[in-house]
């Protein structure tokens, strides 16, 4: 047979090349959907070269693994619905973490030389965490497992202890020293069983709202591993180290972006179970008043400048079509309407901007936190739908929990009408003073089924 | 190559790709974060190359089963992130596409 191996490095390359080309078109939304195809049909010729790669065999097995994970990746990704979008990001990347942990132990099980072998270790470590943890992260996402946090005590002690362990563990695949009547076949499990438990354990004490940190992280995560990984091979293959480095940056700095947007740190995020310093019930002036849809509807009709601000109760309640329906109404009456997204609103980073896009809501009526927050004092009514700690003027309060998180500053708006179901407390558990304030109003019920209300009785005016 | 030209060569492609990512990614608009999220998982779905590889140097049983599922995981990893991408920005595609109403 040819060889045509010659042809691997010059893929490898140009798919390098498109992906970041494919990373640059996503500044914008009208380029980013060329960006992502023009990446994926790189990918596609590079899975295609590597069957190219001199000594392979085992060709069967690669093509049939291929179809089963592909195939598998390709349904589930066309039928999971955009609110459950997070989970299934969770559990990809997962994947992606198990892959990188499988090249590991196969290294492992071959010769590698001290260098290369390390890595494959520390990748193998990374892979395995992000592994177990995404899949607990997709668990709580999913609604499989209780999302709030599952504490008990001496934990941090625990998780720490079996990270070292794991890590002994995985010096000893490496050193293997004549002194202990051991094989590497008997460390390899060991290390990886404890590698899992950890990335298991490290994630149950996250409640779901920390979840957009949790999801950014392991993504930065299985990117780091599949970088060290490319170090695993008699070749280094530089097109895993340059990807899995781009992810891992692109990861950590979203991490960090979330956390700042919650106004935790990462630490806080993972060790600190969040609430555990409750502020002193604070005097809380007025009281709440509610209002009926009617006069909402006619409150709006007359407003020349509407801000919209969605929560996750939104998505809940289904009330995304609605919403738009509304949008397109008041602009019918000339009426200003802007969307307001607080960065951690939703599940993932953005997903908020995803489900008002699915709904038709054109991206230009969306408006990032430090956009907006400086139109409120000329706005007339914000309707706030199924937000809540996002919206909390506690935050500008010393001594709450909430204290310092950069929020959405509804409250210097003229009008804020609040859409809740009930009179509950958010994720936080910290009561909302907003909803005392004179210019606030309640307006109760389930959120599809009210702007439903708002936008009949608009249409009657 | 020895072990610390491989080493130092290493540190060199990860300092360049760490900056083009963190460059690059600092331009996502906030609004495309979850489009940028799981493109980024789509991206390091290239660890189905390297799985294809331990799979078609595995000797040993044991290799090749785990080889095997790697390359399962990877292939997972690489489509689903890709068919969710594409999904999630042909909507921010279609709804910037719409016609705006005059005033």
């Amino acid at each position: 047979m040819i060889d045509f191996s010659w042809a691997i490095d010059p893929v490898y390359i140009a798919t390098i090349f498109f992906f970041i080309v494919g990373l640059q078109r996503m500044s914008h939304p009208l380029t980013a959907r060329s960006g992502i195809v023009w990446a994926g049909a790189a990918m596609l010729i590079a899975t295609l070269v590597t069957f190219l790669t001199p000594n392979l065999t085992n060709f069967t097995l690669m093509a049939l693994a291929i179809v089963i994970g592909g195939g598998f990746g390709y349904i589930a990704a066309k039928r999971v619905g955009m609110t459950d979008m997070p989970q299934m990001v969770a559990f990809y990347n997962g994947m992606g973490g198990g892959a990188a942990a499988g090249i590991s132990a196969v290294a492992l099980l071959g010769t590698t030389t001290a260098p290369s072998g390390s890595l494959a270790v520390i990748g193998g470590l990374i892979g395995a965490v992000s592994f177990s943890g995404s899949l607990i992260a997709f668990l709580k996402l999913q609604g499989w497992m209780r999302p709030r946090p599952i504490t008990f005590k001496g934990q941090q002690v625990v998780n720490m202890m079996i990270l070292a362990l794991a890590i002994v563990s995985g010096v000893l695949v490496l050193s293997h020293p004549s002194w202990i009547p051991l094989t590497v076949g008997m460390y390899l499990p060991l290390f990886f069983v404890l590698s899992l438990g950890f990335g298991f354990l490290m994630t149950l004490p996250i409640g779901g709202a920390d979840m957009p940190v949790v999801i950014s992280m392991y993504n930065a995560f299985t990117g780091l591993a599949v970088a060290l990984d490319g170090f695993s091979f008699a070749t280094p293959n530089y097109a895993m180290v340059i990807a899995g480095i781009i992810v891992g940056a692109a990861g950590s700095l979203l991490t960090l972006q979330m956390a700042r947007a919650m106004n935790r740190s990462i630490s806080n995020v993972f060790f600190g179970a969040f609430g555990a310093t409750e502020e002193k019930e604070m005097q809380i002036q007025g009281s709440m008043k509610s209002i009926e849809a009617d006069d909402v509807a006619v409150m709006l009709a007359y407003a020349n400048k509407v801000i919209i601000a969605p929560g996750y109760g939104m998505a809940v309640a289904q009330a995304q079509q609605k919403v738009k329906e509304l949008t397109d109404l008041l602009e019918s009456k000339d009426i200003q309407v802007k969307f307001a997204i607080h960065p951690v609103a939703g599940r993932m980073p953005g997903h908020m901007n995803v489900l008002l896009a699915e709904a038709g809501v054109a991206y230009d009526h969306l408006f990032d936190r430090d956009e907006v927050n400086p139109e409120f004092p000329s706005t007339d009514v914000v309707l706030v739908i199924g937000a809540n700690d996002v919206i909390n003027p506690a935050a500008h309060r010393k001594g709450s929990p909430l204290f310092g998180m950069p929020i959405l500053d509804v409250e210097q708006a003229k009008n804020v009408i609040v859409l809740k179901r009930g009179q509950g407390k958010g994720f936080a558990g910290i009561e909302n003073d907003l909803f005392y304030r004179d210019n606030t109003r309640m307006l109760y019920g389930d959120a599809q089924e009210t702007v439903g209300k708002l936008v009949q009785a608009l249409k009657k005016l | 190559m020895n072990d610390v030209t491989m080493l130092w060569t290493a540190v060199y492609i990860a300092m360049l790709a760490a900056f083009t990512g963190y460059v690059v990614i600092s331009r996502v608009p906030v609004i495309l974060h979850t489009p940028l999220m799981s493109g980024s998982n789509f991206i390091h779905g290239i660890v189905l190359i390297g799985a294809m590889v331990a799979l078609g140097l595995a000797t040993t049983p044991l290799e090749q089963i785990i080889g095997f599922i790697a390359v399962i995981l990877g292939a997972a990893n690489v489509t689903g992130g890709y068919v969710v991408t594409e999904r999630i920005l042909q909507m921010f595609d279609r709804s910037g596409k719409k016609p705006k109403k005059g005033a």
